[in-house]
């Protein structure tokens, strides 16, 4: 049964995908629904017998690629992080199909779509109950896929289509780390399944390994290795470029795939690795200080954008970046807890933003919505629940996980969590700023749409009312319901073996002992950042103008997301374009084909034109070579024998 | 069963058809339609009797099996020996299932000659899959060479607009490298006395002489694969050549130079191949991340193509010669792999070309509004390609890389770029052609994928995720001879180091 949940989008997918003509329209998004909603009825009992119940097992389906002592097999494993990721996945995934139905109800490519997101959901499966590293990778690339394929679902649209392929590539930079850290893996511990390097990981902790010319620390190398990969997936600072331009996409894709799941499997690898990271504390730092900045940045960049779907991206690349410290400081519980709670108001917001969009014709704009809460007001009540969630104000359930993560960077007490601490503090300021900025923008005020748009305003229907109604619930009550299991009490039953952390330590118990301030600041500065949207963007509508006139150079620098996109242009994709016309035109043109075969060819004409010339026809011309010839010859002859 | 001459059943059965088509008389388009017919049942029928090969397989053994052996030309001691073990034997069947593919392709788009074009099918298809099973070296350099001529005639005869010029390049290029290979055999066959494979195997050469003759093998084995710098007759040859000519190229073709490294310069030359194997690691990388930028900005579908097999090969090569298990399994499931992919994405080509008639990928566009059959063909093997995970592309090149890993991290990180650069000018491609508004007039009418191209495309599509999914059938029948060719490497070179070298 436990592989059912599994397979079972994989069969909506390809009866939706391949019966599409046969199923039309109605027919494809059923067979996809159901599949998914029992898929979700299957992990909720995956997750009360695995993780509540403590009964980790693992399935053994059918060999995969087995060369020499290179053996992997295609296995399902379900211990208590499998089993929440697991539920995690399949309950958005289910909300965001039937929101769909709903959603792309005018679009003439239906069973396409629900088959996208049917495949989304078995290959991220695949991800998340992979039992090594090299079926992990097979999830990691299909999940890139499916994204790719959805972000340019719409191809007609050229931006579409650059995003699609802009978010393909640049994870495939990251993937370029991961695959090398699956070959050193490998190196090092001659298997790539969890269980076999789990449980040599403790004896290889001081081994070394010769990477690029160096001897190096094996576990730091192929730690940090491991890590791009996550980097790309998750849109951490440097390999974070294609989130934004993902947002192309649907809606519904950017609450599944770029807010709750795909981004989160970087996260869910480090903590996945865990029992390796444990022992590369270099690496560790590198997670926590990529992690911590990351969060600021996006914070930072978030509060300049103008349309709707950008803002919640950076967001979720800010909220990514909390996990990630939360992992390098060795709160792995922490992280899984927050991709959790995060998974659903994140899903939650996209979706409520798509809400909006829905009802406001298809504008994303912010600058072009206000005053219209009063007409679509459920929608307009989940965005504040979903934003309150995100702010971590307290009893929703940002603010349980979010706390938890700030205070095990505090109670880290080393320098890189002192720095994660308060680059989480100040992100917090700012997330709180950014989500009232994008709810006054977008709901108070004037009326900046025109008239044909306002007059089309109009709540969502139910088949989509309704998803959004079950992750409020989520985003409401996920905190509270999980603390306990995640990071309190129950935490060492809940989680069992699988999340390592070397023992004498203990980040969650040094989280729950830190000083009552910082305890506090959290919820202070996101209450101050809510103070302070109102204040600029309600009270004093002239400031943030202002304030962008006065500090020019800042403003452009934010908007234009620190000139990410302009460095990478500049530095890869125009010198590669150029490298290769030059190396097509000059390399094999001119200098291979112009001294090879053309070269070799027009010498062999122009020598045989010279030959030619010789055969005059006149007797004396070719006696006179033979006696030139038969002069050599003695000659030859003569200084060979002399000498 | 062993008894049973089924290799000269195998090999021969092609040529036996084409002596069919040969006697067919009468109007043109009668003679047209039989020669089809003949040539596609005859093929069909090879590739049912090649199948026995791999059920038939001993995989326990790393020996040569089905042998037949007979005395050719006693006076030299040549015989007429055939024999496969499990590296070759895929390649065989990889000809004879690409064969019939080929002339299905062909069904309609060659109109005229179609006789002469169906015999010289057949007979490159005899060829081929002798050149494969031969053990006598000279009967290898027979066949070897004589592929030459009728693929020389495909690309001359029924190419495009500059088919004369890359007929000759390509003939010109190959021929060259060959002259070299006969001497080294020649050299071999007087310092060894003997031009049987499988003794020649056993047999230890000079280490000075060994340099030499890899040298020469070298020369005619890197133009086949192609390894940089000795790719530029590809693009031309595959640009000029009719879409099946093209598969054949792709698929079987390139794949002599690597069998020819894999079969002879490894386990023949082990103190040249350890000497050289920083200069294939070196071209390898070089036609990895070269080839793949000038793929980039490339304009002609057929030559961006083209382009990726040199980059291909590239790690086929970089596999073979990282001397290691996985490297050396990765590389031929890579060849195999390449071969059904590489060569669907020519017959992706082939349909749009065959209603377009042109290969200017900016002459495209938005196709899969019109064509949704044919867009998800082409992303099946744009993504294999790519190597995505599931796919045979995957399994091959992940293989390899594992396997070079273990012998030099750096070559690996090198190559491991070209995963990247593959993903680009792949997406790149399929978006310029199947994305994006379907705005020229020419498209808005054309037609999706018919019932005899499904035909051709859906066995190509199941080998795919097949040798992606569920490798093992094809793992299992290579693993004693890889592990039986890296042991005899291993003590050779071992024995070498015993005796004291000269010059090393």
């Amino acid at each position: 049964m436990y592989a059912l949940a599994i397979f079972l989008p994989l069969i909506g997918a390809i009866l939706a995908g391949f019966g599409g003509r046969w199923l039309h329209d109605r027919g494809s998004q059923i067979v996809t629904c159901v599949c998914m909603l029992a898929s979700a009825a299957i992990a909720c009992v995956i997750l009360a017998e695995v993780a509540l119940g403590g009964a980790p097992r693992t399935i053994e389906l059918f060999s995969w690629i087995n060369s020499g002592t290179f053996e992997v097999n295609w296995t399902l494993r379900f211990d208590t992080l499998t089993a929440v990721m697991v539920f995690v996945v399949t309950v958005v995934s289910s909300m965001v199909h039937v929101y769909s139905v709903g959603y792309m109800s005018h679009d003439p490519h239906i069973p396409r779509f629900m088959a996208y997101l049917g495949f989304f959901t078995f290959f991220m499966l695949m991800l998340v109950t992979a039992d090594n590293l090299l079926q992990m990778f097979f999830g990691w690339e299909g999940v890139g896929l499916c994204s790719y394929l959805l972000i340019g679902f719409w191809y007609d649209k050229p931006e579409a289509n650059s995003a699609a392929i802009k978010a393909f590539v640049v994870n495939r930079v990251g993937d370029f780390g991961f695959a090398l850290g699956i070959m050193g893996v490998f190196l090092l511990f001659n298997s790539i399944s969890f269980e076999t390097i789990f449980a040599a990981a403790p004896d290889k902790a001081q081994a070394t390994i010769h990477f690029l010319g160096y001897e190096m620390h094996a576990m730091t190398t192929l730690c940090i290795l491991l890590f791009i990969g996550a980097m790309g997936k998750s849109a951490q600072l440097g390999l974070h470029t294609w989130l934004p331009d993902a947002m192309e996409g649907p809606t519904p894709v950017s609450a599944l795939i770029h807010a709750a799941t795909m981004v989160t499997a970087g996260v869910f690898m480090v903590a996945r690795l865990s029992p390796l990271f444990e022992h590369a504390p270099s690496a560790l730092m590198m997670v926590t200080i990529v992690g911590a900045t990351t969060a600021l940045f996006a914070a930072t960049v978030a509060l300049c954008q103008t349309d709707i779907k950008r803002v919640i991206a950076y967001s979720t690349c800010s909220q990514l970046g909390y996990m990630f410290f939360a992992c390098g400081v060795s709160a792995y519980s922490a992280g899984i807890f927050h991709l959790t709670t995060h998974a659903f108001f994140k899903a939650l917001l996209f979706l409520g933003a798509g809400s909006v969009i829905h009802a406001m014709s298809s504008e994303q704009d912010m600058r072009k919505m206000g005053g219209i809460w009063k007409l679509i007001p459920v929608t307009y009540t989940l965005m504040w629940i979903g934003s309150l969630a995100l702010a971590g104000i307290p009893f929703f359930a940002g603010y349980y996980s979010k706390d938890i993560i700030i205070e095990a960077a505090f109670g880290a007490h080393s320098g890189v969590g002192i720095y994660a601490f308060w680059m989480g503090i100040v992100a917090a300021i700012l997330t709180a700023f950014y989500s009232w900025r994008l709810i006054i923008m977008t709901f108070h005020g004037e009326s900046r749409a025109d008239e044909k748009t306002l007059a089309h305003v109009h709540e969502s229907p139910k088949v989509m009312l309704i998803p959004l109604l079950v992750l409020a619930a989520g985003a409401i009550f996920a905190g509270w319901l999980g603390y306990e299991y995640f990071v309190g009490h129950d935490m060492k039953a809940f989680w069992g073996d699988s999340i390592y952390v070397l023992p004498g330590t203990d980040p969650i118990a040094a989280a729950h002992h830190v000083p009552g301030w910082v305890k506090l600041l959290p919820i202070i500065v996101a209450v101050v950042g809510i103070i302070g949207a109102y204040y600029a963007y309600m009270m004093n509508k002239d400031l943030p103008g202002k304030v962008a006139n006065r500090f020019q150079g800042i403003y452009r620098f934010l908007l234009n997301k620190w000139y990410f996109d302009e460095l990478y242009d500049f530095l890869f994709v125009r010198p590669s374009q150029r490298l290769g016309r030059a190396l097509w035109k000059d390399g094999d043109g001119a200098v291979i084909d112009g001294l090879g075969p053309d070269g070799v060819a027009s010498a062999a004409r122009y020598i045989a034109e010279r030959v030619a010339r010789m055969q005059s026809g006149f007797v004396y011309h070719y006696a006179f070579a033979m006696l030139i010839g038969v002069a050599g010859i003695v000659t030859w002859y003569l200084f060979t024998r002399a000498g | 069963m062993i008894d049973f001459p089924i290799l000269t059943l195998t090999t021969f059965l092609p040529l036996i058809g084409a002596l069919a088509i040969l006697l067919i008389r009468g109007d043109e388009a009668v003679v047209a339609r039989n020669a089809r017919a003949t040539a596609l049942w005859t093929s069909l029928a090879t590739f049912v009797v090649s199948i026995f090969l791999w059920v038939g397989f001993d995989n326990s053994t790393a020996d040569f099996q089905f042998v037949e052996k007979v005395a050719w030309i006693p006076s030299f001691g040549l015989n007429y020996h055939m024999g496969v073990d499990g590296i070759s034997v895929f390649f065989v069947i990889l000809s004879t299932f690409l064969t019939p593919i080929c002339i299905l392709a062909s069904w309609e788009s060659i109109q005229h000659r179609v006789k002469e074009y169906m015999i010289a099918f057949l007979v490159l298809e005899t060829l081929m899959v002798g050149m494969f099973c031969a053990l006598d070296f000279i009967l290898f350099y027979i066949f070897f060479e004589a592929v030459l001529i009728p693929m020389f005639l495909i690309i001359g005869i029924w190419g495009g607009g500059r088919r004369v010029y890359a007929a000759f390049k390509f003939f010109l290029y190959t021929l060259t490298g060959s002259v070299l290979m006969l001497i080294a055999i020649l050299v071999i066959y007087f310092e060894a006395e003997t031009t049987d494979i499988p003794t020649l195997l056993k047999t230890m050469l000079d280490p000075r002489t060994q340099l030499w003759l890899w040298l020469a093998f070298f020369a005619s084995f890197a133009v086949k694969v192609p390894m940089w710098p000795v790719h530029t007759w590809l693009p031309d040859a595959h640009v000029e050549a009719p879409t099946a000519g093209s598969v054949i190229l792709a698929g079987v073709l390139l794949k002599m130079g690597a069998y020819g490294f894999l079969r002879f310069s490894v386990p023949m030359l082990p103190y040249a191949t350890d000497f050289f194997t920083p200069l294939i690691y070196t071209l390898s990388i070089i036609a990895i991340i070269y080839t793949s930028l000038v793929a980039l900005a490339q304009e002609d579908m057929k030559k961006l193509i083209a382009y990726s097999s040199v980059a291909h090969m590239g790690f086929v090569t970089l596999g073979i010669f990282s001397l290691t298990f996985q490297g050396v399994q990765g590389a031929v499931v890579q060849m195999i792999s390449h071969g059904v992919v590489s060569g669907a994405l020519f017959l992706c080509v082939g349909v749009i070309y065959d209603r377009i008639h042109t290969r200017e990928i900016s002459r495209y566009g938005g196709l899969v509004e019109r064509m949704p059959k044919y867009a998800i063909v082409f992303m099946v093997f744009m993504l294999a390609s790519v190597g995505m995970p599931g796919t045979s592309g995957f399994v091959g090149e992940f293989l390899i890389l594992v396997g070079v890993f273990q012998d030099n991290t750096w070559v690996a990180a090198l190559a491991t770029t070209g995963i990247i650069l593959g993903a680009a000018y792949m997406l790149y491609l399929y978006r310029r052609v199947v994305f994006g508004k379907l705005e020229k007039e020419d498209l808005k009418s054309i037609l999706d994928l018919n019932p005899r191209e499904i035909a051709i495309f859906v066995p190509l599509i199941i080998v795919t995720l097949w040798m992606g999914i569920w490798p093992a059938p094809f793992l299992e029948v290579m693993d004693a001879s890889i592990a039986n060719l890296i042991e005899q490497h291993k003590t050779a070179l071992s024995a070498l180091q015993s005796v004291n070298l000269p010059g090393k």
